[in-house]
């Protein structure tokens, strides 16, 4: 997964998924299907997880800007081994490059762009999301603290949210639920949710819209796994 | 004027037990390595300390927690640290867990002398409680109030004696906005030149924000996560 870091365009049409063998989309399929969200000219935050793997998939000659909030736009791929620096590292701590063109800011100006709504499109993952759109990503209580990075930041400046997740817990419960149990990262922010199972919006006047649905996946399947409303 | 010192025991030599310490750094770059050490020989203990994470186990603000020197941490993510996790899990540590842009303003507020900025990071979320919300444009936002830091320590590429620094690729990251937010800051540097050296449209935080610098040594500018192609 380390290495295929900005896979050129023509070699995911390979990977394409086929509807006769396969059934659902894997990690790297949701993050293909993600990538066709990015339009020409997008400033993109991308989270850590599923969404670092969309930009393998951006399509070639598309110009798109990656921003890591630790403080960098034009985030490029991994570096070659031996070319390592240890002053360049993205927002997930991994070495990474600078594309040419990239510049380097502060923390409270990389947020100042964020909240500013000058970054198109932010894509994270999460833990639970509602039908109106709420989001929890950051705490278990008891169990898990990690702290929310810039998710917080993200989740209430950005117009443009998509999270990147499996649709149901490792315990089999859905991810997608009417009210969100977990402490909440952001409220009523979620507009599109990419799963294993298909594409999900969530309305404005909230409750689920089937968007698509991945091969092997039925609208019974969706309907099956999502513990929310979903209206047709 | 003289704000060199020959280094990190010196330059923390002011820090007493139960003051507030912001660190500069993110994740395991850009960390003031020489000062932490002297920190953690020092045994100063009783610290509150805002810093965006808490290392690692065995480097960075990691060491001083093993130590037990750090009462209370400000942080936004604390996911690579498992004594850090236990301490908290326990009790036995006092966590305040903030929106890592409402970190980074909330320097940046104390650097401008402004008393608090607005934010609709948390907005609706339990770190909203008690905090005032205010509405504008039809968006709810946080009041959140500017840091107030004993000494902030920062790390910086290349340094003046006049305390102008300049960072280098993203070990910049919280460096600025902590410096300008310490009542004392200390800028460790790994090269110190003369005045002049430096070009003046270059330099990315005035020296007026220092107040002591000194070159470190033996930087061992450890990689969190090492990833290759």
């Amino acid at each position: 997964m380390q290495g295929d870091c900005f896979v050129p365009r023509n070699d995911i049409e390979e990977k394409l998924p086929n509807p006769q063998i396969n059934t659902m989309w894997t990690k790297e399929e949701i993050a293909q299907r993600i990538a066709l969200e990015i339009k020409d000219g997008y400033y993109v935050n991308l989270g850590i997880g599923i969404p670092t793997l969309v930009a393998n998939y951006i399509p070639e000659g598309m110009d798109v800007v990656l921003q890591s909030e630790n403080g960098l736009l034009g985030m490029g791929p991994f570096p070659f081994e031996g070319e390592e620096d240890a002053d360049t590292i993205n927002a997930g701590k991994q070495t990474i490059t600078m594309l040419p063109g990239s510049a380097v800011f502060d923390s409270a100006m990389s947020f100042g762009m964020i909240r500013a709504k000058k970054v198109n499109l932010t894509i994270l993952g999460a833990m639970e999301v509602s039908e109106n759109g709420d989001i929890a990503n950051w705490k278990i209580p008891s169990k898990m603290v990690k702290g929310m990075g810039g998710a917080m930041d993200l989740v209430a400046s950005a117009d443009n949210i998509i999270v990147a997740m499996q649709h149901v817990n490792k315990a089999g419960e859905s991810k997608l639920l009417p009210e969100c149990t977990l402490p909440l990262t952001g409220v009523k922010c979620v507009k599109r949710i990419v799963t294993e199972l298909g594409v999900l919006d969530v309305l404005p006047e909230g409750g689920f819209k089937i968007v698509e649905c991945a091969p092997g996946a039925s609208v019974e399947d969706i309907k099956n796994a999502t513990a929310g409303r979903i209206l047709t | 004027m003289n704000k060199v010192v020959s280094n990190a025991e010196e330059a923390i030599a002011g820090i007493r037990d139960g003051m507030t310490l912001m660190l500069g750094g993110f994740g395991l770059c850009g960390l003031p390595e020489n000062c932490i050490a002297a920190l953690v020989k020092s045994g100063i203990k009783d610290l509150t300390c805002i810093s965006n994470n808490a290392g690692v186990d065995d480097f960075g603000i990691g060491l001083m927690l093993k130590q037990r020197q750090v009462k209370k941490m400000i942080a936004s993510y604390v996911g690579e640290n498992a004594e850090f996790e236990r301490q908290l899990l326990s009790g036995e540590l006092d966590v305040e867990l903030i929106p890592q842009g409402t970190l980074a303003t909330r320097c940046m507020a104390a650097g401008y002398g402004m008393p608090a900025i607005f934010t609709p990071a948390g907005v609706g979320t339990e770190i909203a409680i008690g905090k005032e919300v205010r509405n504008f444009n039809g968006k709810d936002y946080l009041m959140e109030m500017a840091f107030d830091a004993d000494y902030a320590i920062v790390k910086a590429w290349k340094g003046d004696t006049m305390g102008n620094l300049v960072y280098r690729s993203t070990a910049r990251n919280f460096n600025p906005v902590m410096a300008m937010a310490g009542k004392i800051t200390i800028a460790e540097v790994e090269e110190l030149v003369e005045p002049g050296a430096l070009d003046p449209d270059h330099i990315h935080t005035p020296g007026i924000y220092v107040h002591c610098i000194f070159q470190g040594r033996d930087y061992e500018k450890r990689i969190e996560k090492r990833t290759v192609r």
